[in-house]
């Protein structure tokens, strides 16, 4: 149970905490006994993982810093399924000290105990990275950093496993005067590089998608592709909230009471989360028959568990869903038409909702025609807080709302509960400070109803889109092919009057062109009701 | 009649002129050619065409081809008046079939398309296609006492040898110089002409003998009507014992829905059905000689029924006779009582009795 009870710490914890609670070796030997778990299952899928968790944190503190964020990315093969990797962006740096703990020790991060919809949510990602390259080729790790202030810092590092500490091979500070922030990761890795569903330009070419702020340079085994920038605008800075009530679970609360600075059980419920005033602090107390009081560090098991349920019984208003810093219509269209040659883009952003005391926003594109392929099932692209996610679509809850979403009747052909099938690729982007995966591998999203519900709410509103660009193109094209008819015989009519009458043949047919213009220009529903409807007979005699 | 036509071509083709110089879809306006709008005329015992009228406009997706065919074949027939030549409407399907510039759309894909297109137009115009100097497919012979002049050949029918006198399509400007004949006797089958032309019926009987060949054609049975009017001479059908048979005759008689706009020239509604008739069948104990009707007979038979010219005892008995027995009789099977039997004994005294139905 070590493993459980670790990654559930994930929401809400400091390495510092962390460390002193658990014993420090746990974290490290975990990952060795479990990498399957954190996407390091085999070289291909590890590949992906790697050039992922890095080009995740760089989006996120470039995003952090307010730049526009310019991504490096080099995969560069070392032998046989060997490859080195390097990612670089334009972040704003990390000063020399923190660069041996943020990334020579897992579980420590920015982001413990404090939920804010950010990619990377725990601090394994690039320290396991790291972890996975020494694991693999016994190398050290390149960091290289400038925080603007004319000095760079290299390191050279590795990861302790038996104490999840830092283990520094070399360090420079070199004043070289230069003027740059951000960050340069470099280590080589075990690794298989493949093209296609799952590869790391699919991941590179649906995150330029999902960030068309930002520019991204891939330099693959196949050569440079640059993903342009397609928008200056970035999305509006998540805020930080504390948690819910209703979203929390026991084994947190229990690690919230332990190192809480509140003194009191009242003042612990009022501060450390959202939506607890007093009045309904003191109903929790009242509910859960504990001492308001008392001192929360000295909350036992049993306590904590009725402190837990009651939490859950005493109504209280929904998270505040400004925390939430979706991409928006706009940008996710500008993405899409970016990356994407289609005939037709939609866009749809949901307002927030909450599962769970946990603030999420919905929202989905779709591009159909032009270059996609028609023939199989539509292509579906998730995304949580931004990321691609490559595996496990089957078991996603994006998948099953679009396979439960009735695509028939906005054009698309599908048979029953089955993905559609079509010239589209479907977007769809969940945003949340706490997105509910079903396994530590992070790729595919539980289907608890309220997000079904939200997911499919808006896939709806998007297929109203289609399908009502596709009954307009499909008046469109009724009008060219009526126009083509008259067009067809203009000339034929033409020459028998202008024969039989002899006026200019040349004026009646253009007087004659001019008039299908008009009468096929406009759309014009009833255009072609008879007068009586006849049937003739057809006998020769 | 023929440059009154021209006239109204002419004057068709500036109406729709006129409609374009102005803006305005250009229509054709053409009676309907259907049940709602062809009714029986009691008094004259024709079927003639009512007022309903569709109006075709060339902007609209239904109509914009058959637009485009009528006035390729109005600027045919005006070119066939003016330069005062005559040709079949299967020539005239030929010569207008071509294919769309840029396209695998042909002007007329089959002569099923041109053919319905110049009813369309002799119903437009108030014409008949004799006026526009289109022809119908020949079909029909005749013999007998006459004389006439076709195009300045002197004809004599009585002298034709065994085939007869080929009725061509047009019988207009024939002149009649001598008629010596008390009736028509029309076959529907050129087998039963031939047999009746052999015995030298119309010598023996002096009357015209005319085959149909099936279904008459316009200028066989403007040809029955011109002996009918022009010389009050009764016509006298004879046919198969059969639905498609008696249908043949209400065709001759009464004309068709098809060229309603043209019973007056075509129906003759003094023609008597003289035979087969289903009672003949017990008559003249030709029974063993029947076959057995199909369901489609059986389905035609009792529309035949419902005919408003058929409203009578006579035929209402006869009708519903074939329709009870579900046996039909061609003309042939009279030969089961010898070859000769139809010339020597049946149709004389059929004559002689006056046994015709209305």
């Amino acid at each position: 149970m070590v493993g459980t009870e670790v990654l559930n710490m994930e929401k809400g914890k400091s390495a510092e905490q962390l460390a002193k609670e658990q014993r420090e070796v746990s974290v490290s030997e975990f990952f060795e006994r479990n990498r399957h778990l954190l996407g390091y299952d085999n070289p291909t899928k590890a590949l992906l993982t790697v050039v992922k968790e890095l080009v995740d944190n760089s989006l996120d503190s470039a995003e952090d810093h307010r730049v526009l964020p310019r991504i490096w990315v080099v995969a560069k093969p070392k032998g046989v399924d060997r490859f080195k990797i390097m990612v670089k962006d334009n972040g704003p740096g990390m000063i020399d000290k923190q660069i041996p703990l943020a990334f020579g020790k897992l579980l420590y991060g920015s982001r413990f105990y404090k939920l804010m919809m950010t990619r990377g949510q725990q601090g394994l990602g690039a320290s396991g990275a790291i972890l996975y390259s020494q694991l693999t080729t016994g190398k050290p790790t390149t960091i290289i950093s400038s925080t603007a202030d004319g000095k760079t810092s290299f390191y050279e590092l590795m990861i302790d496993i038996k104490t999840n500490k830092p283990e520094i091979i070399s360090h420079q500070v070199i004043n070289d005067g230069k003027i740059w922030h951000g960050l340069k990761i470099e280590m080589e890795i075990e690794g298989k590089y493949i093209r296609g569903e799952r590869s790391v330009l699919e991941y590179l070419k649906e995150t330029a998608i999902t960030n068309p702020y930002a520019d991204i340079t891939f330099q693959g085994p196949d050569g440079k592709i640059e993903f342009k920038r397609g928008a200056n605008k970035l999305p509006k800075l998540p805020k930080e909230i504390k948690p819910h009530p209703y979203g929390i679970e026991l084994g947190i609360l229990k690690r919230m009471l332990n190192i809480t600075r509140a003194k009191s059980l009242l003042s612990f419920l009022t501060n450390d989360f959202s939506r607890v005033g007093k009045t309904s602090a003191k109903q929790i107390c009242k509910v859960s028959g504990l001492n308001p009081n008392l001192d929360p560090h000295k909350i036992e098991n049993h306590e904590a568990e009725k402190l837990f349920r009651a939490m859950k019984k005493v109504k209280l208003l929904r998270p505040p869903t400004d925390c939430l810093s979706p991409l928006e219509e706009d940008l996710l269209l500008k993405g899409l038409q970016k990356e994407i040659n289609a005939e037709f883009f939609a866009a749809v952003t949901r307002p927030p909702s909450v599962y769970r005391g946990n603030p999420f926003q919905v929202e989905c594109g779709i591009a159909y025609g032009g270059e996609i392929a028609p023939e199989g099932s539509v292509k579906i692209m998730r995304f949580s807080n931004k990321v691609p996610l490559l595996y496990q679509s089957g078991d996603c809850a994006i998948t099953k709302a679009v396979a439960t979403t009735d695509w028939s009747r906005y054009g698309l052909k599908q048979s029953k509960n089955s993905v559609p099938v079509g010239p589209a690729i479907i977007l769809v982007h969940f945003a949340s400070v706490w997105v509910p995966f079903i396994s530590e591998s992070k790729q595919a999203l539980a289907a608890y109803p309220a997000i079904m519900k939200e997911i499919k709410l808006a896939l709806q509103e998007l297929g109203r889109k289609l399908s009502h660009y596709l009954a307009g193109k499909r008046r469109r094209e009724y009008h060219i092919k009526r126009k083509k008819i008259f067009e067809r015989y203009i000339p034929v009519v033409a020459e028998s009057l202008s024969h039989m009458t002899k006026v200019n043949e040349e004026k009646i047919k253009i007087k004659l062109e001019k008039i299908a213009e008009e009468k096929t220009g406009v759309v014009n529903e009833q255009g072609d009701s008879e007068e009586i409807n006849q049937s003739s007979t057809q006998n020769s005699e | 009649m023929s440059k009154e036509t021209q006239k109204k071509l002419i004057n068709l083709a500036h109406k729709i002129v006129n409609e374009i110089n102005h803006g305005v879809d250009p229509y054709l306006e053409i009676p309907i050619r259907s049940l709602t709008n062809v009714k029986w005329n009691e008094k004259d015992g024709l079927l003639r065409l009512g007022e309903k009228k569709s109006k075709r406009y060339f902007f609209n997706v239904a109509y914009a081809r058959k637009f485009m065919q009528t006035l390729l074949i109005a600027d045919f027939c005006k070119d066939l008046i003016e330069e005062n030549i005559h040709t079949s409407i299967r020539d005239m399907y030929y010569n207008l079939k071509r294919t769309l510039p840029d396209t695998k759309e042909n002007t007329f894909e089959t002569q099923d398309e041109s053919n319905p297109i110049i009813v369309d137009l002799e119903t437009n115009l108030d014409t008949l296609r004799e006026n526009l100097h289109l022809l119908a497919d020949r079909k029909g012979i005749v013999a007998g006492n006459v004389k006439i002049k076709d195009r300045g050949d002197l004809i004599d029918w009585s002298k034709l040898g065994s085939g007869g006198w080929s009725i061509p399509s047009v019988v207009e400007d024939i002149k009649f110089v001598k008629v010596n004949a008390k009736f028509v006797l029309v076959i529907e089958k050129n087998a039963g002409f031939e047999r009746l032309h052999e015995d030298k019926f119309w010598q023996k009987y002096n009357c015209i003998l005319i085959g149909t060949g099936g279904q008459p054609a316009r200028g066989t049975r403007r040809l029955i009507r011109r002996l009918n009017q022009e010389f009050k001479l009764p016509v006298y059908v004879l046919t198969d014992n059969d639905a498609y048979g008696v249908y043949i005759y209400s065709v001759i008689k009464s004309g068709s829905m098809a060229l309603a706009h043209a019973s007056e020239q075509l129906g003759t509604p003094s023609a008597k059905f003289i035979g087969l008739t289903p009672s003949d069948v017990k008559k003249y104990g030709l029974e063993k000689f029947t076959i057995k009707a199909t369901d489609r007979d059986i389905k035609r038979a009792k529309e035949l029924l419902n005919y408003p010219w058929f409203q009578n005892k006579e035929w209402q008995r006869e009708i519903k006779l074939m329709i009870k027995t579900k046996r039909k009789a061609e003309i042939e099977a009279l030969s089961a009582r010898g070859l000769k039997f139809i010339t020597e004994t049946y149709l004389p005294e059929k004559l002689k009795k006056k046994e015709f139905l209305p």
